[in-house]
């Protein structure tokens, strides 16, 4: 379709607007930060930008908080995660799509029913049951309630349903067990899935907040939201730190999603699509 | 179906002749057998332990005065009958309702425009796409502590609002009881609208481009176009958005945690926030599982909408 000038123009103009709307935020967030000490940040009007930008704010959260201990925890505990999530889920993918077993509705009806109880709900006796695990305070602990989604479970079986079965039994002629063929043969050609099952599960693990505040009252072991969180409690009329620690947490995301955009937005396309 | 692969499993075993290699065949088919479940285990181990058994446990829990303090007793249904009298359980699940009726309709129908907008191939489109969606890599926190500084008495937000002539007085969004929840709402639109663009895009892009032209041809005009063919064929996205939103909705937390702690005067605190506080401030565990068990019947009936309306649609 061939757009008029005129359309074209109106067109940006509604874009620029709306970008506006979503990173006016961070980058009000982001003058804030780089405002130093001697600068008012109630200024009436305003500064939008920094009088002397300085980079004070960013030094002084990363030597009075542990910032690069939160970072490291949140990367181990996203790893772990998501690294944990695409194996089991597309483990459990497999028999589900391929295999013909006894009770295999029943287990499939009972994960799919399981993805529409709300986590708010299980928090209290998943709290409990971690307690009587010794998971409190741990990598495990926040790792495990994530390490395998039944949302997961569901794509990849999506995405093994739609590779040609020829493919399987010629394997199987060749002589290689479910195991080979599942790493050999299936896993190759749904990397795309993966990809987004990976992207998904990133986003929802780097993001949470609820599980790590129940599970754990020691700051060793905080994720950057919490570490954020605690930030803003400890200088909570001092917006510059705040800022800074907030714009410190987001720049690992930020990285990770701009070198991966691809599989975000066309991850959670797919996701839409089929999910 | 269940006893065939037991079948085919076995057969050969069966039809095998002379003892000792029968023998071997026959172990062979079961762990054969086996492997399906060996494959499911990992998921079904986890998915068990942290998702199962603990709804089990909370629908039992609720049924008890559980506190981790004292031995636990079986009440029965007192604690709903506790719910029922209980004022502050009555606002956070007039706020969620009030949530969902204002903060759905906008997530449904806004995003659309926005995957319109975003739908097509101009110079830097996929950067406008990738800024979209910023906010919903940011983590709740991270946006909640964000909106609460663009909030502030002598904000951003109300210097705009004051220097374009639309209010004569600062507006106090997060500390004026009328205004919290709304100005909580927005932040969760906020936060949502790039997420469900994204849907309505993937919807958008399998709509077959030759119905357009064919209308283009017909002379028919572009919002003639969006009438009746656009918005039609995006009903099973718009079903999505519409159940994945309200579901959304129901389980707020973060933004109020994080902005107004449920205040003031109680005016943003929803049902998740009630649960949590319930549960791990004031220990009455018994009580916190009666509202979850109330947030997942609740969840339920949209998730079943949500089947339904698929089921029609598709």
């Amino acid at each position: 379709m061939k757009h008029s000038a005129f359309a074209i123009v109106g067109r940006y103009l509604a874009l620029a607007g709306v970008a506006v709307l979503t990173m006016g935020p961070f980058l009000w967030l982001m003058s804030t930060a780089l405002k130093s000490g001697s600068e008012n940040i109630f200024a009436y009007p305003p500064a939008l930008l920094p009088e002397s930008p300085t980079l004070d704010n960013f030094v002084r959260v990363l030597e009075t908080q542990p910032f690069m201990l939160y970072l490291k925890n949140s990367a181990l505990v996203a790893l772990l995660s998501v690294g944990a999530n695409l194996l089991f889920a597309s483990l459990a993918a497999y028999p589900l799509a391929r295999m013909n077993f006894r009770g295999k509705n029943l287990i499939f009806l009972v994960l799919l029913s399981s993805m529409m109880i709300p986590f708010q709900l299980l928090m209290i006796p998943v709290y409990d049951i971690a307690i009587s695990l010794g998971l409190q305070n741990s990598y495990l602990g926040l790792v495990l309630p994530h390490a395998c989604t039944a949302f997961g479970v569901f794509l990849m079986r999506q995405a093994f349903l739609g590779i040609p079965r020829a493919l399987e039994e010629s394997a199987m002629l060749e002589g290689l067990n479910r195991l080979q063929i599942w790493w050999h043969v299936l896993i190759p050609l749904v990397k795309p899935s993966l990809a987004t099952l990976a992207v998904f599960s990133f986003i929802a693990v780097w993001g949470d907040f609820l599980w790590p505040l129940i599970i754990l009252d020691d700051p060793s072991y905080y994720t950057l939201p919490l570490g954020v969180n605690r930030l803003a409690n400890t200088f909570s009329m001092d917006w510059r730190l705040v800022a800074a620690g907030a714009i410190f947490s987001i720049v690992p995301i930020l990285i990770v999603f701009i070198f991966s955009q691809k599989y975000f937005i066309e991850g959670a396309m797919r996701g839409a699509v089929k999910g | 179906m269940l006893s065939k692969s037991n079948q085919s499993a076995l057969a050969p075993a069966l039809a095998a002749s002379g003892r000792a290699p029968r023998r071997r065949v026959q172990v062979a088919g079961l762990v054969r057998a086996l492997v399906p479940y060996a494959f499911l285990l990992p998921a079904c181990a986890i998915i068990g332990a942290f998702v199962l058994y603990p709804m089990l446990h909370a629908i039992a829990a609720s049924l008890t005065d559980y506190n981790m303090i004292t031995e636990s007793n079986f009440v029965g249904l007192d604690n709903y009958a506790m719910l029922l009298e209980d004022p502050f359980f009555w606002n956070s699940l007039k706020n969620t309702l009030l949530y969902l009726v204002f903060v759905v309709p906008v997530l449904v129908v806004a995003p659309i425009f926005l995957a319109m907008l975003v739908n097509n191939a101009l110079p830097g489109i996929k950067m406008f796409r990738a800024i979209f969606y910023l906010p919903v890599i940011t983590s709740l926190v991270v946006t909640g502590l964000i909106w609460k500084w663009v909030y502030e008495e002598q904000g951003i937000l109300n210097y705009f609002l004051l220097s374009t002539g639309i209010t004569d007085n600062p507006v106090a969004f997060l500390t004026d009881p009328a205004n919290a929840l709304f100005s909580v709402m927005a932040v969760t639109v906020w936060t949502g609208l790039g997420y469900y663009m994204v849907i309505y895009l993937a919807g958008l892009q399998s709509i077959p481009r030759h119905l357009y032209e064919a209308a283009e041809v017909e002379g028919v005009s572009k919002w003639q176009q969006t009438i009746h063919i656009t918005i039609p064929l995006l009903k099973p996205s718009i079903a999505v958005v519409a159940v994945m939103s309200s579901i959304a909705a129901m389980k707020v937390f973060e933004e109020v945690y994080v902005m107004t702690q449920g205040g003031p005067l109680d005016a943003t605190k929803t049902l998740v926030y009630f649960i949590y506080q319930s549960a791990f401030e004031e220990f009455e565990m018994g009580y916190a599982a009666a509202a979850g068990v109330v947030l997942f019947l609740l969840t339920l009936v949209l998730s079943m909408i949500n089947l339904f309306l698929l089921r029609k649609d598709r």
